[in-house]
């Protein structure tokens, strides 16, 4: 569990006892990742109203519509989701609250869901989202996760886990998201970038910092996960049906 | 966490509807009673099929230690801790989470199944902090008892990323937290949502990081609560009142009755020397299970403050100490000199007055030539309502027991949750497990269940009863009238509301007719769906030993008024002139009237009978002697008896509780609920159905709840601390919960 997830070093910071306090007879604490308690800030309390919008709320009901009304419940997962799309990219207390409310169930169990899942973000996050796969796959794959790792640290100026102070770039560590075969990667808002070195990485930032949304997918301009020495099989003529067989098959 | 979610209500409402099983739970399973046998340890134990493992384990005599598992909560199969070999399965098995299979060969005693056990707790041991020297559960927890089997005395993790540190919560001012020391059984969790109804507290975060909170800051707003820390089987969740009081191997353990409310739960008094140290439950799966509410754990620190201890006599404004001796011979001249003769004479039973105490003033007062006995509620004064000729008039004879068959309940002027909480978590039981459905008539009140508000006033349960239909009241419309109308077992309870009320009897007649009408749903063999609640312990045995005003009684106005720990008392039914004696504990309301006062013994002094509401009597005992001067009560009136000139007839408690015999057996038949013939049953609910002509109609005036304040309803409580913060808290919700960033010691590990 390496994934960094308290998006505001603030928030961890206030939890954070006081180094030099470790006495003799008690252990270092081993602190949790991120907050599982609710603190009411100024912009995340539950008397901030959040509403799902026309739109959103058409899409709840058929999500809910997918299951038996007395498992209404079930649709709490991609209803948070939902939720966390409407409000920016992340799932406040009253996105949760609106969800409970809508799925009539108690809100604790909403919280429980929310807290469970790493990607309901829970503090809010910049437009431009970044989660880089630093799991092993990822860490030996093309130039190494940690390259550009430290490519973008040293380009935005901020730690995993931070966000920068142009509000447009937060930028965490996850982990393995699927698409080792094209390491190093990462992921901006829904959108994967692969096969990157320090050079591409920098390139996307800046586009991403001018607004502009670069494209997706291999960087390194292979198809997909295809082969990046060139292709080595099937490169022939595919046959066509009926060869090879007996002629009143032809 | 939770395998088992409760499911929302208006869910639950809709299949009811549609006539579906209505399931609150996800799943419900109908246990099969047939029986398997299966071998454990070579021995073989035959069980009902479904039986968990752990329990037939069990029943072979080989005990297997565990965490989560708890014979009343859900199953939660989370700690690993239970886990045995089974033949032909590749690896050891939960058995808390597994059904006892027939034929199967168990094996709890095995190389394998120590080695897995050893691990687990050297898992669970890893996070653990080694704080028991400062922990309140020390001597009582199962961490620490079964680490001295399962547990290593050297640890093979190092510590490089160090323990695992959590926030405590404040959950208001019973449950101390110390969440460094969870193990993550979820057995609070689960206690919480399916029994005491709280489904704020559940589990937050996942993996090494899950902790059990409510995620926003928020205090367990529950009369239950306290049971979360008996259950615990660490030392997370202990008890603020008790914290750093006593270690449990100090205590002296008497099993004993509650008296707080007129359910009788049983309890076990922990003392230490002459003081009461702490109340836990004792298991009586009739009455209450093992729960108790917060009241009747936490009120004994009322014990300690505000003790008569001395009798007193009064001096113009003042009061002043007295002997025996001076105080008694004050009343006989008190007695003579207000010159009251018969019915002038006066007494009045409160509350918590004990068997014993009742019957000896009965007798001493009908000595004195009065039948003027009344009790300390309002319309004490009258005759009740209820008639006292027939026992299933005032007793809830449905039984404790029994409550969670009835599939459709009439709650009538009543909230269950104040005035008998045990029952009201069978209520949320058969809510949840059986899909029960609730109807109102009465004040609202904040539910553990979802109930159909069909009305509020006396007339609304003639109009509900006779088929009408209560228009515009709650939210459920007339769903509940047809629940109702089709219900297979319907139960009535009816509450203090009604029967103190001044409509009782129109009531009680509009019931009772609907119950005759009916009879075959709700008078059988098997079900009596007639209950009446009562809310004082000492409620039902005043009934039982006739203690009651005969009706010429009423209107007479007393010279003499003897009150026994009545402190409920309207002080416009004394007369100023009136000579008063105030027998009981606490200085409360009643000794204020007083002219002399005599200390009597609280409920954990004397062994005295209790009645509770189903007519089970239950003998409490004694846990620490009385303070001071005080003594146990009936000795008190048997002296006074004999100073006054009429002796009663008895000397010591085996006399009288001859006596008491005499009067009804079922005050000395203990433990066991006499149930009466269906005849009986039935003329008794005649009776009701024809009052007396000069029985005014139903009127519109809604029914008022008689408890507005659950933690401060007697002289115990009253004078408790810990119940005047319960009621700040919850009552008027004014609980500042300590922050935990103010607080400093967020992650605070050192308890
Ligand atoms: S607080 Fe106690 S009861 Fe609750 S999960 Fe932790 S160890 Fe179990
Ligand atoms: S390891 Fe990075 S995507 Fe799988
Ligand atoms: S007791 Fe069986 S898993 Fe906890």
């Amino acid at each position: 569990m390496s994934v960094a997830r308290s998006l505001l070093s603030s928030v961890r910071t206030a939890v954070v006892r006081p180094a030099g306090r470790r006495a003799f007879t008690s252990s270092s604490s081993r602190l949790s990742e991120s907050l599982f308690v609710h603190r009411d800030t100024d912009y995340n309390n539950p008397n901030i109203s959040f509403e799902f919008d026309a739109a959103n709320m058409k899409r709840a009901q058929e999500i809910i519509a997918r299951y038996p009304p007395q498992y209404k419940k079930a649709a709490v997962m991609p209803l948070l989701d939902l939720g966390q799309r409407q409000n920016k990219g992340w799932t406040s207390i009253s996105v949760m609250n609106a969800v409970a409310k809508l799925l009539e169930m108690p809100k604790m169990r909403v919280y429980e869901v929310a807290t469970f899942y790493t990607m309901y973000n829970r503090e809010p996050v910049a437009p431009n989202f970044l989660q880089l796969c630093t799991t092993t796959p990822c860490q030996l794959g093309g130039c190494g996760s940690t390259k550009i790792l430290e490519t973008i640290s040293t380009h935005l100026g901020i730690e995993p886990g931070q966000s920068t102070k142009d509000g447009k770039f937060t930028f965490i560590e996850v982990e393995c998201l699927g698409a080792c075969s094209n390491a190093p990667m990462m992921q901006v808002g829904d959108d994967f970038y692969e096969d990157l070195t320090p050079e591409t990485t920098i390139k996307i930032l800046d586009a991403l910092a001018k607004g502009e949304k670069p494209k997706p997918g291999p960087q390194s301009g292979r198809m997909t996960s295809e082969n990046s020495a060139g292709l080595t099989t099937l490169t022939g003529k595919p046959y066509g049906p009926g060869e090879f067989c007996q002629p009143e098959f032809q | 966490m939770l395998r088992r979610f409760t499911a929302g209500r208006s869910i639950a409402r809709r299949l009811a509807q549609g006539q579906a099983q209505p399931a609150r739970l996800f799943s419900t399973s109908q246990p099969r009673k047939a029986d398997i046998t299966l071998t454990v340890d070579g021995k073989e134990v035959t069980v009902p099929q479904g039986t968990a493992l752990i329990q037939a384990c069990e029943a072979a005599g080989a005990a297997v230690p565990r965490f989560c598992y708890h014979d009343r909560l859900a199953i939660a199969g989370n700690c690993r801790m239970c886990l045995v070999e089974v033949e032909r399965s590749p690896k050891p098995v939960a058995s808390c989470a597994m059904p006892a299979m027939p034929g199967s060969k168990v094996f709890t005693n095995t190389p394998l199944v120590h080695k897995a056990r050893e691990g687990v707790m050297e898992f669970l041991l890893a996070n653990h902090p080694l704080d028991c020297p400062i922990c309140d559960q020390g001597g009582e927890c199962d961490l620490q008892d079964q680490s001295m089997r399962y547990g290593s005395d050297r640890t093979r993790f190092h510590e490089i990323t160090g323990k695992r540190a959590v926030e405590n919560k404040d959950l208001g001012p019973i449950v101390k937290t110390s969440m460094n020391r969870c193990i993550q059984c979820t057995r609070c969790v689960r206690f919480a949502n399916d029994v005491a109804g709280v489904e704020e507290l559940g589990t937050t975060g996942r993996g090494n990081d899950l902790q059990i909170g409510m995620y926003i800051e928020k205090t367990m707003d529950s009369e239950m609560s306290g049971n979360i820390i008996d259950l615990c089987p660490v030392g997370a969740l202990t008890s603020k009142p008790y914290a750093f009081q006593a270690r449990p191997w100090e205590l002296k353990k008497t099993e004993s009755i509650d008296v707080l409310d007129a359910v009788g739960s049983n309890i076990r008094v922990d003392s230490r020397g002459v003081q009461v140290m702490r109340i836990q439950p004792k298991i009586n799966d009739e009455i209450n299970e093992e729960w108790i509410n917060d009241k009747t754990r936490y009120a004994y620190d009322g014990l300690k403050y505000q003790r008569l201890t001395t009798p007193l006599v009064r001096e113009g404004d003042r009061f002043v100490p007295a002997s025996w001796e001076h105080a008694m011979d004050t009343i006989r001249h008190g007695l003579q000199s207000s010159g009251a003769k018969g019915d002038e004479i006066k007494a009045v039973a409160g509350h918590t007055a004990d068997t014993e105490s009742l019957v000896a003033l009965k007798d001493f007062i009908n000595r004195l030539g009065s039948e003027n006995l009344t009790l300390d509620q309002s319309l004490g004064d009258a005759p009740p309502v209820t008639g006292v000729d027939v026992r299933s008039n005032y007793l809830f004879n449905t039984g404790i027991e029994n409550v969670g068959e009835a599939d459709a309940v009439l709650l009538i002027g009543t909230n269950p949750r104040h005035e008998a909480a045990i029952i009201n978590t069978r209520f949320r039981k058969s809510y949840l497990q059986t899909g029960a459905e609730f109807g109102l008539i009465g004040e609202d009140f904040d539910s553990v269940f979802e109930y159909d508000h069909v009305g509020t006033s006396p007339s609304d349960v003639e109009a509900f009863l006779s088929g009408k239909a209560v228009k515009g009241k709650g939210k459920g419309e007339n769903d509940f009238a047809r629940i109702w109308k089709e219900a297979k077992k319907p139960l009535i309870v009816v509450g203090s509301a009604v029967v103190e009320g001044k409509d009782g009897a129109a009531v009680l007649k509009a019931i009772s007719k609907h119950v005759l009408a009916n009879e075959k749903k709700f008078v059988t063999p098997e079900w009596n769906g007639f209950s009446i609640l009562q809310r004082a312990a000492s409620r039902a045995a005043a009934y039982d030993a006739g203690f009651t005003p005969s009706p010429t009684s009423t209107n007479t106005t007393p010279k003499f008024v003897y009150l026994l720990n009545a402190d409920e008392i309207d002080p416009s039914t004394i007369p100023e002139n009136a000579f008063v004696v105030y027998q009981g504990h606490h200085g409360d309301l009643g000794a204020q009237f007083a002219d002399v006062c005599l200390p009597g013994a609280a409920y954990t002094e004397k062994s005295s009978t209790w009645v509770n509401t189903e007519g089970r009597s239950q003998l409490g005992r004694v846990a620490v002697v009385p303070p001071g001067a005080s003594r146990e009560d009936w000795k008190i009136i048997r002296a006074l008896s004999e100073i006054v000139g009429s002796p009663i007839p008895y000397d010591d408690i085996i006399q009288l509780r001859q006596r008491m015999w005499d009067i009804s057996p079922t005050l000395v038949r203990y433990d066991v609920i006499e149930k009466p013939s269906l005849e009986f049953i039935k003329l008794g609910l005649q009776l009701l159905s024809t009052p007396p002509s000069t029985t005014k109609a139903a009127s519109t005036t809604p029914f008022k709840k008689p408890i507005n304040d659950f933690y401060r309803t007697d002289a115990i409580s009253r004078a408790s601390v810990t119940m005047a913060a319960c009621s700040k808290a919850f009552t008027k919700k004014e609980y500042d919960i300590a922050s935990v960033d103010e607080a400093g010691s967020a992650q605070a590990s050192y308890a």
